[in-house]
């Protein structure tokens, strides 16, 4: 039987991972990929929780974040596109027409 | 409903709809509304009020509370007495009567609904301050008249002769509001009420009290009386206050008739003979009345001789005759005083019109630039003369008898100062009818001074506009203007027959008529003495004609050897005794010199701008700086989110 706090672990191991990759990388899809990591490690929490605790609301909240996800990688990708339509570019840093 | 309350409220719909329909609907119909109005007012006036005024009726009621705070209470209510009655006759139909004549005056002017508009609502005004019941309302038709005299004394507003003269207008009379103001809250502060009634009633009670003001210990009723009368001396244009009188001409001829002659400055004369019972209980306040009036109208009686522009000449004999009214109030013949604004109402209102119907016809101001228009406007020489002859005292028009009646009031007072005045009044009796007919005499008589010669006056009219007419375009004026000048004629001879002295035979009813309000003076003289005062009088003002016939008629060239002769003299006069230069250097050039150097390059450049430009420009450095912040990058604000997570997480586990 793995113990509850292995799971923990894995959880905020990948939840890191998804925040180191968000700030450092340039490249916008694995900027993407990172948050994507985030939300797993969300919910990798969730279901472990959920399941110590004999509660069910942990698992329907994963599955939506699941939908959540889904749809904003829609959408984020789709602005992906466009943004590299506009400035063949996929890198962050040089997109910054938003600045003070 | 009250039936004379129509007689300030249809002045002020006429205003209403002028100052709201005029412009666009109204146009060159504009008088119509405030014809109809004045003239209402008129026959409201003459049919129902003045009646119940003469059998002895005093209306005196509120209407409405106008504002209430703690004991402080005022009204708007309207007093009815002899002494209003007399006011509103002389208001209403000298302004009806001035109303009809400027539609033929104005005629064509850009500005004509803006001018009748403002006239009614002048009128209405005037006739708020003389039926109000208390000093509030006073107040208010007071500065209403005097806003309404700035509107028109500016009405050509383009001309910057005008604008500054509505301005001199306004802010001289501030001087006099001033001391007015203060003296309306000395009143309410002694008696704890501004309503005439009350304050009236006790006022023999405060004889004797004093009160520090200021840091000295001054008699009360001698204070409130010469507060009230810095307003008076302000309004009716009396030395000091006098200079903007005959600047005040540069506004519409009308206007000069109706404001600035015949109701609006006599307000000051209304104002002393309603608080005659406060007036009365000091002397001094008495004798100051009578000296300030006695000097104003020896004073502006000698410059009138020495003017040109015929306006002006009438400006001043307007301040010399308001003068004469108050050295009548001040030796305590408040009904002589009234009398005489009453009578004076009709011949310098008629003298005005026909100066404006002069004007209308040369298009010049200048009497040097007129002569012999006798032949070209004989309907206006003829009332010309009338008034003038009014004026001057001749015996039978109606000026002889009030004027004679402050003579003799003057002479046979009580008062202290009683003869002294009496000596500048008889004197002011020679200037008086010397400088109208020398008017008349340059105006009227000799040969036509001023434009093109007659030959040449029809090209050079058709190729310059505006400019000098020739000889042969002068005309009489229309039977609008003229009309309204033969009614004003009649009432230059007539009016003062109401008030015909005992000792010609008549009854004296106009004083009579006031008795109740304004009291009746103790004289002392014998008839012989009355025949001899009034005799002098008399011989001095034809005196003062025969000499202005002999000078501008038989010895055309003497005036100007004379005022060689007496450079010195004439200098002064000519300039007014310099009073104009004496306040510029005085009080104009330091106001402005503290106005540029203090306000404008201190408190305006440095504080207010400092202030207004400092504020922002603080905020905007800040926020200049918070901008970098945003820097567009979305990692930074990851980064920032992140820590801001982190410090949270960290302050939770800390604190726990």
């Amino acid at each position: 039987m793995v113990p509850l706090s292995w799971y923990m672990m894995l959880s905020i191991a990948v939840f890191v991972i998804g925040v180191f990759g968000f700030l450092s990388r340039r490249n916008i899809i694995i900027v993407f990929m990172s948050i994507e990591l985030m939300l797993n490690a969300v919910n990798i929490n969730l279901i472990s929780l959920s399941h110590y605790l004999q509660d069910m609301r942990g698992q329907i909240l994963a599955f939506f974040v699941i939908a959540v996800a889904a749809a904003e990688a829609a959408i984020g990708l789709a602005i992906v596109i466009a943004l590299f339509r506009n400035k063949a570019t996929a890198h962050v840093d040089e997109v910054k027409e938003m600045q003070g | 409903m009250k039936l004379y309350l129509l007689i300030p409220f249809l002045p002020l719909t006429a205003f209403v709809i002028n100052i709201l329909l005029g412009k666009e609907v109204l146009r060159d119909k504009a008088h119509w509304p405030s014809i109809l109005a004045v003239v209402g007012s008129f026959f409201i006036t003459i049919t129902s009020v003045l009646p119940q005024a003469m059998a002895g009726k005093v209306i005196n009621e509120d209407l409405y509370t106008w504002m209430v705070s703690g004991t402080f209470n005022v009204t708007v209510g309207f007093l009815i007495d002899p002494l209003t009655a007399v006011m509103l006759v002389v208001v209403t139909t000298c302004a009806s009567l001035i109303h009809i004549y400027a539609v033929g005056y104005m005629h064509g002017d850009k500005g004509y609904y803006r001018f009748f508009a403002y006239m009614s609502l002048f009128t209405f005004c005037m006739l708020m301050l003389v039926m109000g019941n208390n000093f509030m309302q006073l107040y208010f038709g007071w500065e209403g008249v005097g806003l309404c005299s700035y509107f028109l004394i500016g009405y050509y507003f383009n001309k910057k002769s005008a604008a500054d003269a509505g301005k001199k207008a306004f802010i001289v009379n501030r001087f006099g509001d001033f001391g007015f103001g203060i003296g309306v809250f000395m009143i309410f502060l002694t008696f704890g009420t501004l309503h005439y009634a009350p304050v009236f009633a006790n006022a023999a009670g405060i004889t004797g009290q004093t009160v520090n003001f200021l840091g000295w210990n001054v008699d009360l009723p001698t204070l409130i009386a010469l507060l009230l009368f810095c307003g008076a001396v302000g309004k009716s244009a009396q030395v000091p206050l006098h200079v903007w009188l005959p600047d005040a001409m540069e506004g519409p001829t009308p206007v000069s008739a109706l404001i600035h002659a015949a109701t609006m400055v006599t307000a000051g004369v209304f104002m002393v003979a309603r608080c005659n019972p406060i007036f009365n209980l000091s002397e001094i306040a008495m004798n100051t009345v009578a000296i300030v009036g006695a000097t104003t109208s020896l004073f502006t009686a000698t410059i009138a001789i020495t003017q040109n522009d015929i306006k002006r000449i009438i400006a001043y004999s307007t301040c010399s005759h308001l003068g004469l009214m108050f050295l009548a109030c001040g030796v305590g013949a408040y009904a002589a005083g009234i009398f005489h604004l009453y009578t004076h109402a009709f011949f310098k209102a008629l003298l005005f019109l026909a100066a404006g119907s002069v004007i209308h016809a040369v298009h010049t101001n200048d009497i040097q630039e007129m002569g012999g228009l006798k032949k070209y406007m004989p309907i206006t020489y003829a009332v010309f003369v009338i008034a003038a002859l009014s004026a001057g005292g001749v015996p039978g028009f109606s000026g002889f008898f009030s004027k004679d009646e402050i003579i003799w009031s003057a002479y046979a007072s009580h008062s202290s100062v009683g003869k002294l005045v009496w000596l500048m009044g008889t004197a002011v009796a020679f200037f008086t009818p010397f400088y109208t007919f020398r008017l008349i005499f340059l105006t009227f008589h000799g040969k036509y001074r001023g434009g093109h010669p007659e030959e040449h006056g029809h090209s050079a009219h058709g190729s310059s506009h505006g400019s000098h007419q020739g000889e042969h375009h002068i005309h009489e004026s229309p039977k609008v203007m003229t009309i309204p000048l033969i009614l004003l004629a009649v009432g230059a001879v007539a009016a003062g027959w109401v008030g015909i002295p005992p000792i010609l035979g008549g009854g004296a009813h106009f004083a009579e008529f006031l008795k109740p309000v304004v009291g009746h003076p103790e004289f002392h003289g014998t008839h012989a003495e009355e025949w001899g005062v009034m005799g002098l009088s008399t011989i001095i003002a034809l005196s003062g004609i025969g000499l202005a016939a002999f000078f501008y008629l038989r010895k055309t060239d003497l005036p100007e050897k004379i005022a060689k002769q007496f450079s010195g003299i004439y200098n002064i006069l000519y300039h007014k005794y310099y009073i104009d230069e004496l306040y510029h250097y005085t009080i104009v050039k330091p106001t402005l010199w503290v106005a540029d150097k203090v306000i404008v390059a201190i408190t305006d450049a440095r504080i207010i701008e400092g202030i207004v430009n400092g504020v922002p420009g603080a905020i905007g450095k800040f926020s200049g700086n918070l901008r970098k912040v945003q820097t567009g990058l979305a990692q930074h604000y990851g980064i920032l989110m992140a820590a801001g997570a982190f410090f949270i997480i960290a302050l939770v586990l800390l604190l726990r």
